[in-house]
């Protein structure tokens, strides 16, 4: 008898949590390379102006009430990504789809159920559709111009600028220390996937399934707080008394406060046009 | 420089020291020599002032090393300046987002000068041949060059006492190769560096004083060679086994296996 013979198994709980996995990790790969870029556009801008001016152009897409000129931010975002050398294919698979999945999700409802006026033979409403536009819009052009920000900036650099933007140091300290971790977290959790398939034969029931989720979260988790400890202690071990700092050298250029005069500008032009 | 006075700690219910007394003298080159759970990473760690004794006493040049003594911001301050410790993974000392921030996190804790750090950072780069890392993330590193940045983060303090817990652990042989190398060179071979270790090839190339313990007791104090040629003092402390193999002209025999490196 030919074990090997019958209809392709679907991937196995293991392979898609591996699958996954590794997709976060390849994610963070792109990300690193693509700030790393130095042939890119934003790359070259002072991070600091990066952050202020991506924080700003959020705010007034936040407040702009005209669906026009939140779509013109989003077509400045998807301008500046080109000119950065962001992969639009990758951002379109990382960023746009799983927004538009998510906000739409939630949007979805309010296109039925917003009173207004009815399209004739359709169950949805003008006000609807316009409430659900809005969302969607606010949400892509938001997390497009943060995906921007951290695909063009190096992660250190990021963490300079938002201490220079004088948010508070454990804050900084904290995010960064988060970032670090979460590679070997999953780096952990990768090999423990891949060890538990290598003795793994067939495919797993569902509470076999559940109980291989729950016995790898434990020990994640358990491992976490280990580590934590030990970090702690390296960090005492330094000199660490609850106090942190940071070397911060950024040098602006002229070009720079260019680039920050544009940012606001356009913030500006998109709250006013969307007022 | 520090002494160990009868010193007793457990992890719940297990001992980890079991009565410890030791002295170490300045500018030695000690090795604290075990098999794993004889207990020698947790007396590093308290000599490194990072865990205390629940009886016993630990001091160093005469102070007291326990919770009260480092509590107090000068004496913490003073002590961690002169005592640096290289953690056995890396993945726990590097928490910093590139090379260059972890290796000013400890002049930074210091409050020395921008200049100073800086020219500090550049020297224990240069001295560990890692300035082309300076601008990388840790996490991108290979097991060889965390183990140099490690290091490097705590030679950039230039501590009196270097307290190494397993240098060369999970390190392929050109890179344990370096981290002796360099481990002889330091300070010019006069600061102290006490060495946590069961890796027995190691010990006399960057020893001259050496502590074997075995189940959180010590029980030999003498200079490594004396050390290493008692074979049933070293097959005692798990250090060393029976290998048993074969030889086509001699047939199968046994020997102490010592797994030097």
């Amino acid at each position: 008898m030919d074990l090997l013979a019958g209809a392709p198994v679907k991937a196995s709980f293991i392979e898609r949590s591996i699958e996954g996995l590794s997709k976060g990790l390849s994610f963070a790969a792109l990300a690193d390379a693509s700030a790393h870029a130095q042939t890119g556009l934003l790359q070259r801008v002072d991070p600091r102006v990066k952050v202020a001016g991506v924080f700003t152009l959020i705010v007034a897409v936040a407040a702009a009430h005209s669906l026009l000129a939140i779509a013109a931010v989003l077509l400045l975002a998807l301008t500046l990504a080109i000119a950065s050398r962001v992969p639009a294919a990758s951002l379109a698979k990382w960023v746009w789809m799983p927004v538009l999945l998510f906000s739409g999700a939630i949007a979805l409802p309010a296109v039925f159920l917003t009173p207004g006026d009815r399209f004739p033979g359709l169950p949805v409403t003008a006000q609807g559709l316009r409430a659900a536009s809005f969302l969607l819009l606010r949400a892509e052009t938001a997390v497009s111009l943060s995906s921007l920000l951290v695909l063009t900036t190096r992660w250190a650099h990021l963490l300079k600028a938002l201490r220079v933007l004088r948010l508070p140091v454990v804050f900084v300290v904290i995010l960064g220390m988060t970032y670090r971790y979460l590679f070997l977290m999953l780096q952990t959790a990768l090999d423990m996937f891949e060890s538990r398939e290598s003795r793994t034969v067939g495919v797993l029931d569902p509470a076999d399934r559940r109980r291989l989720a729950s016995a790898t979260v434990g020990v994640l988790l358990s491992k976490s707080y280990q580590l934590s400890s030990e970090v702690h202690l390296a960090m005492q071990s330094r000199g660490f008394r609850g106090e942190v700092y940071l070397l911060d050298e950024f040098t602006t250029r002229g070009a720079d406060w260019v680039w920050l005069t544009v940012f606001l500008a356009v913030a500006a032009a998109a709250a006013w046009v969307g007022r | 420089m520090f002494r160990v006075e009868n010193v007793v700690f457990h992890y719940n219910t297990v001992t980890a020291l079991d009565g410890v007394s030791l002295e170490i003298a300045e500018g030695k080159r000690s090795v604290l020599l075990g098999a794993n759970g004889s207990g020698k990473s947790t007396l590093l760690r308290m000599l490194d002032g990072l865990c205390f004794p629940e009886s016993g006493k630990i001091s160093f040049r005469g102070d007291a090393i326990d919770q009260a003594s480092l509590e107090h911001d000068e004496f913490a301050h003073t002590f961690r300046r002169r005592v640096g410790l290289v953690f056995q993974n890396p993945d726990v000392q590097l928490f910093n987002p590139t090379v260059l921030d972890e290796i000013a996190f400890g002049p930074l804790q210091m409050r020395w000068p921008k200049e100073e750090i800086l020219r500090r950072v550049e020297a224990a780069m240069a001295t560990l041949e890692i300035a082309h890392l300076k601008d990388r993330p840790p996490h991108r590193l290979s097991g060889g060059e965390k183990k140099r940045v490690a290091i490097a983060s705590v030679l950039v303090l230039d501590p009196e006492v270097l307290l190494l817990d397993e240098p060369t652990a999970a390190l392929d042989p050109r890179s344990q190769s370096q981290i002796i190398d360099l481990l002889i060179g330091w300070g010019g071979g006069k600061k102290t560096v006490i060495t946590a270790t069961h890796d027995l090839g190691l010990v006399e190339d960057i020893a001259d004083d050496c502590f074997l313990m075995q189940q959180g007791k010590l029980v030999a104090h003498a200079a490594p060679a004396a050390i290493l040629k008692d074979e049933a003092m070293l097959r005692a402390a798990n250090l060393i086994h029976e290998h048993r193999h074969a030889h086509p002209s001699l047939g199968m025999h046994t020997h102490p296996h010592t797994h030097r490196t």
